[in-house]
C-alpha cells in the first residue's frame, strides 16, 4: 500500500524549510475541512458536489506522492459525474490514510 | 514578467509561488483564490502572464479567459488531462501544466513562454521595420537611408549620428526612436550611446566591439544579449 510522503514538497522546496512548513500548515488546515465536505455531500447524496470536492482534494493526494490513490480518486470523480458513488469506501480509505499521516507530521 | 496566480486551492497557490521563485524572469505580483477577484484586479492592473487553474467553483478558468477582452499570456494548471485539447483553442494559452507540477516541467513552460513573448516582440518590431529603408529629416529635407547600409548609430545630445556606407547623417532624434524603427534581428543597442549593426562586428574584446575602425563600448547589462546574437563556435 502506498504511503503518503513529502518527497514532492521537498523536491520543489530546494531546502526552503519555511516553504515546507507553510505547505504542511495549509495541508493540515485545509485537508480536514475538505474531507468533511466530502463526507457530508456523500451522505446527502449530492454526488456532483462531491465530484468537485474530490477534484480539489486530488491535488493534495498527488502532492503527498500517492500516485495509485490519485488514479482511484480520478475514477471516483468521473463516476460521481454519472451519479455513481461505488468507489466511496475506497476513497474514504485514502482520506483516512492522509488524516493519520498529517496528524503525525 | 509580472504574473498573477489564480487557484482556489491555497496549497496549489503556495506551490506555484515557490516554482515561480525558481525563475529569474517571473515576478509574482498577486495571487487569488477566485477568478472574480482576479478580474477586479485586472480592471485596474495589467500583467504579462497568468497561471490559471481551470477547475474552480462557480467561475472556471475557461469562463475567466472568455471574460477578458485582451488576455495576457496564460499558463493553465490543472489536475485533469482531459482539458488539454480545449485549452489550446485559446490563442493566449501558452502551456498546460498537469498537477503536481515538477520544477523541470515548470521551467520548460517558462522557456516556452519566453519564446512566445520574444516572437511577438520581434514580429511587432519587424512590422515597423518591414521596409528596407527609412526617411530621416536632415536640414529640412527628408532623406532616404537604406537600413542595411547603416553600421552604427551614435547618440550626441539631442541628435543621433547615423553612419552608413555612403555617408553620415546628423538627425534630431533619439536612439530609442530609431531603435523602434530598426529590425531587432540586425541591430542591437549595446550602450546607452550606441546602436550597432551586429553583422558589422569585426571583433569583441572585454567590454567593447570593433565596428569598422571604431571601438564601441558595450554596457555590462547588454553584453549577454550581444553574446547570444553571435554565431559562436
Amino acid at each position: 500500500m502506498e504511503k503518503p510522503n513529502l518527497s514532492y514538497i521537498k523536491e520543489i522546496s530546494g531546502g526552503d524549510i519555511a516553504f515546507e512548513k507553510s505547505v504542511i500548515t495549509v495541508l493540515k488546515k485545509e485537508f480536514p475541512e475538505e474531507a468533511k465536505k466530502c463526507i457530508e455531500n456523500f451522505e446527502s447524496k449530492k454526488y456532483l458536489e462531491l465530484a468537485n470536492n474530490v477534484h480539489k482534494i486530488k491535488h493534495k493526494i498527488s502532492i503527498l506522492g500517492l500516485k495509485e490513490d490519485l488514479e482511484l480518486a480520478s475514477r471516483f470523480e468521473a463516476d460521481l459525474k454519472e451519479e455513481n458513488p461505488k468507489l466511496y469506501p475506497n476513497f474514504i480509505k485514502i482520506l483516512n490514510k492522509i488524516h493519520v499521516y498529517l496528524d503525525d507530521i | 514578467m509580472n504574473c498573477i496566480i489564480i487557484d482556489d486551492d491555497a496549497t496549489a497557490r503556495l506551490i506555484m509561488r515557490q516554482l515561480c521563485s525558481k525563475s529569474e524572469v517571473i515576478n509574482v505580483v498577486e495571487d487569488f483564490s477566485s477568478a472574480i477577484e482576479a478580474i477586479k484586479y485586472l480592471n485596474t492592473n495589467s500583467v504579462d502572464v497568468i497561471f490559471l487553474d481551470i477547475h474552480m467553483p462557480t467561475f472556471s478558468g475557461f469562463d475567466f479567459i472568455q471574460s477578458l477582452k485582451n488576455p495576457p499570456k496564460i499558463i493553465l494548471t490543472t489536475s485533469d488531462k482531459d482539458f488539454a485539447l480545449v485549452a489550446f483553442e485559446y490563442a493566449c494559452v501558452v502551456d498546460y501544466l498537469l498537477k503536481p507540477i515538477t520544477e523541470d516541467r515548470f521551467l520548460k513552460s517558462i522557456q516556452k513562454l519566453k519564446s512566445h513573448v520574444n516572437v511577438e516582440v520581434d514580429t511587432s518590431k519587424d512590422k515597423k521595420a518591414a521596409l528596407d529603408y527609412l526617411y530621416v529629416n536632415v536640414e529640412r529635407r527628408l532623406v532616404k537611408i537604406n537600413i542595411a547600409d547603416i553600421y552604427l548609430i551614435e547618440a550626441k545630445g539631442d541628435y543621433i549620428n547615423i553612419k552608413t556606407n555612403q555617408k553620415n547623417y546628423i538627425v534630431h532624434s533619439t536612439l530609442k526612436k530609431i531603435e523602434d524603427k530598426l529590425p531587432s534581428s540586425l541591430f542591437l543597442k549595446v550602450h546607452r550611446s550606441f546602436i550597432i549593426n551586429t553583422t558589422e562586428i569585426i571583433d569583441i574584446e572585454d567590454n567593447s566591439v570593433l565596428i569598422r575602425q571604431k571601438v564601441i563600448p558595450v554596457s555590462r547589462s547588454n553584453k549577454s544579449e550581444l553574446m547570444k546574437r553571435l554565431n559562436l563556435l
